[in-house]
């Protein structure tokens, strides 16, 4: 990255990113909208450029986090490499499979293609956030009873885009189950039970 | 010598049950640890360089200043001067580096000066690849030539399935470290007792300083044997890093490129048949690649391997194109497809339904009886005499028909060692060098020592996934279930035998009238002599009991435990819309034989998963390559297409759990499956449009090409 590009997109960036976060943050308390965009600014302004390796905060799973990343690295890797927060796959690394979907501000994301800086001040949630194998979240339980999975290497990712859906439509039918989920990709095919898994989950997530 | 064969049928308790996989909670929570999962403690990040050229050689080549780097800990060189690159993403150099970042950036200071090469990277038109085809010698029987003069109908069709890829999602790749005298190895495999040992060789070490383990591997489908580049370029890099852990994992481009295909395989095949159907000639001139290897003949004449006369020429065609790796069912579903292509077009040229000529003709395969009731059996799951109908009898823009596909397939048991442990407390534990490539390994396996002991599945804990526990076969083949199965049952059923003759005497029962059931040893059929199985277990103090059980395929069909031969039979059913070209699934039943069923909910999710797999390689899939610069034209998932959530319509798997097919024992079942779905497709399409679509994926350009070609539509 030479310097001059640097320079430009230093003079740039608060507006578009301002916009976007609030935009992505329709919804939620606007004392918080607007010290995320503060604290976005912040970081945007003074350290997140440059070659090597930047320091920033990120929320994820409702805690603050403190990391070093270079700003060329996505939230995926990071979330992988600095985090141990491995739920979440690099299978496609550009947007097609969902492998790496996250939320993030409440809806699903690719991990894959949101840059670390990018995701300062955004509430992001993994797989991890939701119950472990002691106490599994009811998406995970119904993936587990209907055979969903064969590797596992995109469960993760469906059980997040699963619980997206979910939360957006609490009562999907079987057509917008299969529309809900066609940004993630099964290479051992574990369709048949997923669709049977996200119907039976919304049934017993409405009647919890 | 103690009893091993099953319990009959009827007095299992815990095999042949649905049980969840063990492993479910683990993957659905996102906490389980596949190896490219792992952040070892200093790990560095390992970065390959690819050939950008399909067939070159190196003339020289800088790693300067990519060593000079802040953060390279070590370059390799792997193809030096005057070394040949045959594939676009053969491996030139490696690089690691604290960051995964900085070793990529490494990788673009490293200067190659290539002598470019003429390249072939397409072989479809077998006329344009020169010298890259290699014949192999004609094969005949009978007197075909004679066979066709008699002949009430003859067809010459010609018909293509290319090269595709095994996409695995979880990259080819490893974590390793070698320090000291050790290298640690922690790979995506699907064979954890033997890829120590192929690691080994590289290295020129003792087989016995490579320690292998694995927890999960996200897909394989026979592309995850071997020991790879990323195994011994990773285990030096790390070596010469101070003996750090590097991390080396393909990227989706590259795993597209080099992490393994499956061959293509075209054909043009003629032919005969008497007026009531009997198929009396077959003729083929095949040709298929695979790679620089080039591409062996797929088993046509498929499952119908009586057919009287024949002749049958095959050529291998050499291509710069990443090589061959197995893949579900090596050549078995592209000869499916090309015989079952073949008979579909020639049923429509004796105006039959292909279900009649199918059902006559399988009188030629191995097993007659097994194909007739399935073919009975699918027809009703599909109601395929109702949807059936004659080639053109669809007019409209929207178009239905109906086609088969069959397939056969081996899948007796591997060559497995196991360990079975009895407990103080009463738990068991198994140990086998084995892995879970998604079909349900650990699970079955638990089941087995569950039922041998009489015990809830709780009680019994299973290793695997390290190659310090007895050796198991490679997962291939649907070899695995039979293997473990027959070793795990042999060791469980030897450290029984071992505790029976700890009881006995205090009991006052002969060790040979004892048996393990419901939590109990007890005289046999008699619940009032017994001691609870934790009782009977506290008698070993602070012993415990170790045995060993071993399946040997060469004895293994005396014994009973694990068997061969599965017959399949898939049909389709398709609509297509003429106008844009594009075909939907709208139903698939797949009818598959199997013998004893460990676990029926995993294996339905394999035949389930096959027929998937049937409708990607059917309408999607397909590795495109660039004439020109001779690269993978779709090394990524948005054009290398798989099918999603609304692609598949509706599938109905039906499995043959009998009593009398359970007698046969343990035959495998991930292969068989993964056959005759593509055939069954392609026939679907041509019994919609009325005309043949020769080559899959039946892709819209492929169906308005094959709709335009048609005389009726022209």
């Amino acid at each position: 990255m030479s310097s001059i590009k640097d320079k430009e997109k230093q003079t740039k960036p608060a507006v578009s990113r301002r916009g976007f976060l609030g935009g992505a943050s329709v919804g939620g308390g606007l004392l918080a909208t607007s010290l995320a965009v503060q604290e976005a600014d912040a970081q945007a302004a003074g350290k997140l450029s440059g070659l090597g390796e930047v320091a920033i905060t990120l929320n994820i799973n409702g805690k603050p986090t403190n990391l070093a990343v270079e700003p060329r690295v996505t939230l995926l890797d990071a979330l992988r490499h600095k985090l141990d927060l491995t739920g979440a796959k690099r299978v496609c690394d550009r947007g097609t499979c969902g492998a790496c979907t996250i939320m993030m501000n409440g809806k699903t994301v690719y991990g894959c293609s949101v840059l670390a800086i990018d995701a300062v001040g955004k509430q992001i949630a993994t797989i991890e956030s939701l119950g472990g194998p002691g106490k599994l979240h009811p998406v995970s339980a119904a993936f587990v009873k209907h055979d969903a999975q064969q590797c596992g290497y995109c469960t993760p990712g469906f059980v997040m885009a699963a619980k997206g859906l979910l939360d957006k439509n609490p009562n999907p039918t079987r057509e917008q189950v299969q529309k809900g989920l066609s940004g993630n990709i099964c290479r051992c095919g574990t369709y048949v039970g997923m669709r049977e898994a996200v119907l039976e989950a919304s049934r017993s997530m409405r009647n919890a | 010598m103690p009893e091993y064969s099953w319990p009959p049928m009827n007095k299992r308790a815990v095999m042949g049950k649905s049980f969840d996989r063990l492993d479910g909670p683990q993957k659905a929570s996102g906490r389980a640890k596949y190896s490219s999962d792992l952040n070892k403690p200093g790990q560095l990040f390992g970065v390959f360089l690819h050939s950008p050229h399909a067939h070159a050689k190196v003339k020289s080549i800088d790693i300067s200043a990519a060593k000079a780097m802040e953060g390279v800990t070590a370059v390799r060189i792997i193809a030096g001067p005057g070394a040949e690159l045959q594939w676009a993403g053969a491996e030139v150099a490696i690089v690691s580096a604290v960051r995964e970042e900085i070793a990529k950036d490494a990788i673009r200071a490293i200067k190659v000066d290539y002598e470019i090469l003429p390249h072939v990277v397409q072989e479809q038109d077998l006329s344009k690849v020169g010298s890259r085809a290699k014949a192999a010698g004609e094969q005949v029987t009978g007197d075909p030539d004679k066979a066709f003069k008699e002949a009430a109908a003859v067809i010459d069709g010609q018909y293509g399935c290319p090269v595709i890829t095994h996409c695995c999602l979880e990259p080819h790749g490893n974590v390793v470290q070698w320090t000291g005298g050790t290298v640690n190895l922690w790979p995506s495999t699907q064979a954890v007792s033997s890829i120590g040992g192929d690691l080994a060789k590289q290295l020129e070490i003792p087989a016995t300083d490579v320690k292998v383990q694995m927890d999960h591997v996200g897909g394989g489908f026979g592309s995850k044997f071997p020991s790879d580049r990323w195994g011994s370029e990773g285990a030096k890099l790390s070596k010469e890093s101070g003996g750090r852990p590097v991390k080396v994992y393909l990227d989706r481009s590259n795993e597209l490129t080099i992490g393994g295909v499956r061959p293509s395989a075209f054909a043009k095949i003629k032919v005969g048949a008497n007026a009531d159907g009997k198929i009396i000639a077959w003729q083929s001139e095949s040709w298929a690649s695979g790679g620089v290897g080039g591409g062996g003949m797929p088993p046509i004449p498929y499952v119908m391997t009586k057919i009287e006369n024949f002749r049958l020429n095959h050529t291998a065609v050499s291509l710069n194109a990443g090589p061959a790796r197995a893949w579900r069912a090596p050549n078995h579903p592209q000869a499916s497809f090309l015989t079952c292509s073949a008979l579909e077009d020639l049923a429509a040229k004796l105006n039959m339904d292909p279900w009649d000529l199918f059902h006559k003709n399988v009188e030629m395969s191995a097993r007659p009886e097994v194909y007739r009731k399935q073919l009975v059996k699918a027809a009703e799951l599909m109601d395929w005499k109702k949807k059936w109908h004659p080639r053109g009898a669809e007019t409209g823009n929207i178009r239905r028909g109906v086609g088969l596909g069959m397939a056969t397939w081996g899948g007796a048991g591997h060559a497995s060692k196991c360990k079975v442990s009895i407990n103080a407390d009463g738990t068991i534990e198994v140990e086998i060098g084995s892995q879970d490539i998604g079909t349900g390994t650990r699970t079955c396996i638990t089941q087995v020592a569950a039922e041998t002991f009489g015990l809830p599945m709780s009680a019994v804990r299973v290793k695997l996934g390290d190659n310090a526990f007895p050796a198991s076969g490679p997962s291939g083949g649907s070899t695995t279930i039979g293997g473990v199965s027959s070793s795990t049952r042999k060791a469980a059923v030897n450290a029984l035998e071992k505790l029976f003759e700890r009881v006995s005497p205090g009991l006052g029962v002969p060790a040979d009238q004892l048996e393990a059931v419901d939590n109990k040893i007890q005289q046999k059929g008699n619940p009032a002599k017994g001691l609870t199985w934790k009782q009977a277990c506290q008698k070993l103090g602070v012993d415990r009991i170790s045995e060993m059980g071993e399946n040997v395929p060469a004895q293994a069909a005396k014994e009973g435990l694990n068997t061969l031969g599965a017959a399949g039979i898939q049909m389709a059913e398709v609509e297509v819309d003429v106008e844009t070209g594009i075909v939907r699934m709208r139903k698939m039943v797949a009818v598959q034989d199997c013998g004893l069923v460990v676990n029926p909910k995993t294996a339905a999710s394999q035949v389930y998963g096959a027929c998937i797999m049937s409708i990607c390689s059917g309408l999607m899939e397909e590795r495109v390559m660039d004439r020109v610069t001779g690269h993978v034209l779709n090394d990524d998932m948005e054009f290398y297409k798989l099918a999603g959530m609304g692609d598949i319509g509706e599938i109905v798997v039906h499995m043959d759990i009998t009593p009398e097919n359970d007698k046969r024992g343990i035959i495998g079942l991930g292969e068989p499956c993964a056959i005759g779905g593509l055939a069954a497709i392609a026939n679907a399409a041509a019994n919609a449009l009325g005309v043949r679509v020769p080559m899959v994926p039946l892709t819209p350009d492929r169906v308005l090409a094959a709709l335009s070609s048609d005389r009726r539509n022209a």
